[in-house]
């Protein structure tokens, strides 16, 4: 099957890489990039285990062709944080118990991070509507709402100590 | 002692031990994306496998055609039964007993069962592979009904066993017939029953479900032919006991097969079995040369690997006219699917059902529990569950509710009146287990004292009124559940699997500078126990729990041990991390008193050093004796710090708790909405509480699920209709309430450090409780029994059958 070349930007870097047409992101990101943050949990959607942040939008990378992320800008776990500087959101999951198995947790950060874009000042209702396109199987949830919660409340005192 | 020295209580502090809400250690790598699951791995040449499956749930195979498939660029191999006939793995040996195709040999007995495995460059290519097998199959006549299995118009399924009388449990009284397992006296309960002033009687049916954890099962396999030596990295809940069934059944020695549980996904009990494509992918690998990665899509998972439940337990449960019950009796019909495939210790076809008599003293009991086959995927695993365990609560726990309509009685107070008590125990069950410990009454005042029981009856009583008025189309239901579990299995003079003892192990090592490294038979598929386990140890050697390593899962290092389900790490692996640290501290002593040139017995243990006795001021601590394991002749001393225990519990442990679920229910549109829901859980003593509240928040909405609307359900033709998650309910954040947890503390009696195991409790009581509340918005209206799962369309039919839309 013939290759074209796909260029993207991935967590800051650029990267050039050659794919086949009916390869899914996913597949190109955790086999062909080695980004193995994004999980595959259901290859229909559903779960939002492989949820990346794509041109400023939560998307569900087991439902995308690598090929419409020509020129794409891409956000995974791995570009939100780092092992000297964890993201508010990693110390906060981490802090409330937001995880267990750790399977659906870079989905669930990554789609939380957008979120807290999308709305820097989320009610309890908001995170859980906002969230309900990542599952988890272990934690129920409670923890996963109060560690975001906890991170929009940091981002925001951040915020307004820098007014 | 100096001023330098710290305070006792800052000295316990710098643990982390025992009972703190220790931050867990392994969210670091977890939250940045850096695990390490089976699916990450990437090894120099490796493959991939895929299965051609089964689109009918039973027909004979006339031909396979693989040509077509070994012709694209890129296929290296397509396995069969016939290839693997030769090597003797076109079947394998079940945990059941029984025995399983891993390929398709003959016939094929249910919708997804693996035929063919397609191994190519990647998995486009196989999946092109798959597309270009052809197989010709011959429908046969489908049994999906339990109950006509053994009539005369049903299809035999397992022709390979159709003559044989006797199964891996006993007469066998029909082709689709597997066991019948018995438990207590049928004459003497059935004589206690029909002379009884109240009688309930009930069909309470606990549908098939599934695990479904969020990573599918899958795994590499690696045979290192120059070494001979077979590596394979996959989601195995018990990887000792896959790497001794993976010798038996392959004839490679166990010595050079090296089995490793990186991180998983999640297991909830679909990783405890072996399946069809650990054994495809290690044929594989053998036969290319190179690993083979198999992985598992969901659709694959949900339709092949374990079920969970699907049991139709029929029962009666006497009392006298004021309450107090005098017998129960069950009998179930277990649909097995077409392997009996259950994950069960050998002596207990149906797991602990026996353990159905609950909360209760119930003088007499009897149980008999039918196995049958179907065209069904094979499994029967424990869903977050001790084998059957959940199965035993909710039947239990129905039976109570009908009881109490019948008597015209409160539910809670009929629970109170036969609550075993708390000077029972150690209580023996009419159907032959000893409860360790307990103190239900206490636990059970606390629940409805907490959600203000009355005043909740007394507003669902007003609700009631207020809807007949017509001024409301919504009912209040209050579940109740007051659960016992059996969990942590167990003694080995019980509870085997395929002949390994159910017991586990820890072996420790104290380096030179006073850190250590825990290793344990169990692995964590979420549990945290790298938190938890070092916490105990902690506690026990006086070594802070960050400078404890702790390893689980890897064949090649670890201590031998029964693996990770049912409850069993805290209540066996847990015990035998407070035993190996025990004997560290043992050994402790004996150098500390030579570095103080005092004898043993002049020192005592002071939290984290040796303290001679009535000189506080001259001690010896951990660390300084760690280092002293290893530099100094210590005369009959053996030098470094080391040791390991393989524990065997003396007895299995009784965690029990007292659930209360406040639902609102729309009789129009049959929505639900749980509006408060309380959890007081009591596992003993208590590790990491903020663990465990983890740990009940999952398990309740697992429980929220199964009761809610997660099925496995097939058609007539046996076609799974669940197959996918937008088929099969997953509760997202949107759906799932906020749980109030509680606990009481009743610690275990023979643990070491009398723990009992929790992370099954929730979904053991859970479901109950949920179930509960819908039939109890009924009860009025004279609803005594209705099938799980309560989805909106169920409570619907509900509702209209009983006439609430005329």
């Amino acid at each position: 099957m013939g290759k074209t070349h796909l260029n993207m930007k991935v967590n800051g870097k650029d990267v050039d890489v050659l794919t086949e047409s009916r390869q899914l992101l996913v597949h190109v990101l955790r086999e062909e990039l080695n980004i193995t943050g994004p999980h595959v949990g259901c290859e229909s959607s559903h779960c939002g285990a492989c949820t990346i942040d794509m041109n400023g939008m939560s998307v569900k990378s087991c439902s995308v062709f690598a090929a419409q992320a020509q020129n794409a800008e891409i956000t995974t776990i791995e570009g939100l944080g780092s092992p000297d500087g964890l993201h508010v959101l990693q110390e906060m999951f981490k802090e409330h118990h937001g995880l267990q198995c750790g399977y659906c947790t870079p989905g669930m950060i990554t789609r939380a991070y957008r979120l807290l874009q999308e709305n820097s000042n989320p009610t309890e209702e908001e995170v859980r509507f906002g969230m309900s396109g990542n599952l988890c199987r272990c934690t129920g949830y409670q923890n996963i709402v109060k560690a975001i919660m906890a991170a929009a409340d940091k981002m925001n005192e951040v915020k307004e100590a820098a007014q | 002692m100096n001023e330098s020295t710290p305070i006792k209580e800052d000295r316990v502090a710098a643990l982390s031990g025992l009972g703190t809400s220790r931050k867990r250690v392994e969210d670091a790598r977890f939250t940045q994306g850096k695990g390490n699951y089976v699916d990450d791995m990437k090894l120099p040449g490796m493959l991939f496998g895929d299965f051609v499956r089964s689109p009918y749930a039973h027909a004979r195979i006339k031909s396979i055609n693989t040509e077509a498939a070994l012709a694209i660029p890129g296929v290296h191999a397509v396995l069969t039964a016939a290839d693997l006939e030769p090597l003797g793995l076109h079947w394998m040996p079940t945990l059941a007993g029984d025995k399983q195709m891993v390929l398709a040999d003959g016939k094929v007995l249910f919708q997804g069962q693996e035929v063919a495995f397609v191994v190519a460059d990647d998995r486009y290519v196989a999946d092109d592979g798959i597309q270009a097998v052809v197989v010709e199959y011959e429908e046969l006549p489908v049994l999906v009904d339990p109950f006509k299995a053994e009539t005369d118009e049903a299809p035999i399924l397992r022709e390979d066993i159709a003559e044989q009388k006797e199964g891996a449990h006993g007469p066998r009284r029909h082709p689709n017939h597997i066991f019948t397992w018995e438990s207590g006296e049928r004459m003497a309960t059935e004589a206690v029953i029909s002379e009884a002033e109240v009688v309930a009687e009930e069909m309470v049916y606990y549908h098939r479900t599934h695990p479904c954890p969020l990573e599918t099962c899958g795994c590499v396999a690696s045979m290192d032919k120059v070494n001979g030596k077979l590596t394979v990295w996959g989601t195995f809940q018990a990887p000792h006991a896959v790497r001794t069934v993976a010798s038996l059944i392959s004839g490679i020695a166990e010595h050079n097969i090296r089995i490793v549980s990186p991180d998983i996904g999640g297991g909830f009990g679909n990783k405890v079995g072996v399946y069809p494509g650990y054994i495809c992918a290690i044929v594989a690998s053998i036969v290319t040369g190179v690993p083979v990665k198999w992985i598992e899509d969901r659709m694959d998972n949900l339709m092949a690997t374990a079920f969970a439940r699907d049991y139709w337990m029929k029962g009666k449960i006497s009392a006298t006219k004021d309450g107090k019950i005098t017998g129960l009796w069950c009998h179930t019909t277990a649909d097995h699917g077409a392997f009996d495939a259950c994950a069960d210790p050998t002596k207990f076809p149906a797991g602990f059902m026996n353990i159905c008599t609950g909360s209760y003293d119930i003088p007499t009991a009897y149980l008999a529990v039918d196995g049958i086959y179907t065209n069904k995927a094979p499994g029967g695993v424990a869903y977050r569950c001790s084998f059957r365990v959940t199965e035993a609560a909710y039947f239990i726990e129905r039976m109570i509710e009908v009881l109490a309509i019948k008597l015209d009685m409160d539910a809670a107070e009929l629970r109170a009146k036969n609550f075993i008590r708390k000077d029972q125990f150690p209580y023996q069950s009419a159907l032959g287990w000893e409860y360790d410990s307990g103190d239900y009454h206490t636990a059970w005042d606390k629940a409805l004292k907490a959600v203000g029981y009355e005043g909740l009856r007394k507003e669902q009583a007003d609700r009631l009124e207020a809807f007949h008025r017509g001024e409301t189309r919504k009912l209040i239901g209050i579940g109740l559940s007051h659960f016992t579990e059996i969990v942590g299995a167990g003694p080995v003079k019980n509870c085997d699997i395929l002949g390994l003892g159910m017991f586990d192990s820890c072996e420790i090592r104290i380096h030179p500078t006073g850190s250590a490294i825990a290793r344990l038979g169990t692995i964590s598929q979420g549990q945290g126990h790298a938190t938890t386990f070092a916490q105990i140890l902690a506690t026990e050697i006086g070594i802070p729990a960050d400078d404890i390593t702790l390893e689980e899962g890897d064949t090649d290092t670890a201590p031998y041990g029964l693996g990770t389900y049912g409850s069993r790490s805290t209540p066996v692996a847990g015990a035998a991390t407070a035993m190996a640290g025990r004997k560290i501290r043992a050994k402790a002593q004996m150098i500390a008193a030579y570095l103080l040139e005092v004898h043993d017995n002049d020192v005592e243990w002071d939290v984290d050093r040796f303290v001679v006795k009535g000189a506080p001021e001259r001690f010896k601590t951990m660390k300084e004796i760690a280092f002293a394991s290893y530099n100094q002749a210590i005369p009959g001393v053996e030098p470094g710090l080391e040791a390991v225990s393989y524990y065997d519990p003396p007895n299995m442990t009784y965690p029990f708790g007292a659930y209360i679920c406040v639902m609102e229910i729309d009789v129009d549109t049959g929505t639900t909405e749980i509006r408060q829901f309380y959890a007081l859980d009591d596992c003993g003593t208590r590790i990491n509480p903020m663990i465990i509240e983890g740990q009940v928040h999952g398990g309740l909405t697992e429980a929220l699920a199964i009761a809610m609307g997660q099925e496995i359900a097939y058609d007539e033709q046996g076609n799974v209709t669940t197959g996918t998650l937008m088929d099969f309910f997953v509760p997202t954040a949107w759906e799932t309430p906020n749980y109030q947890t509680d606990f009481t503390e009743t610690p275990s009696p023979h643990h070491p450090i009398g723990a009992k195991g929790v992370g099954e409790s929730p979904n053991v009581g859970g479901v109950p409780a949920f179930s509960n509340a819908v039939h109890d918005a009924f009860k009025s209206f004279g609803l005594t029994q209705s099938h799980m799962p309560h989805d909106h369309w169920r409570i619907w039919k509900t509702a209209n059958n009983l006439g609430l839309h005329d």
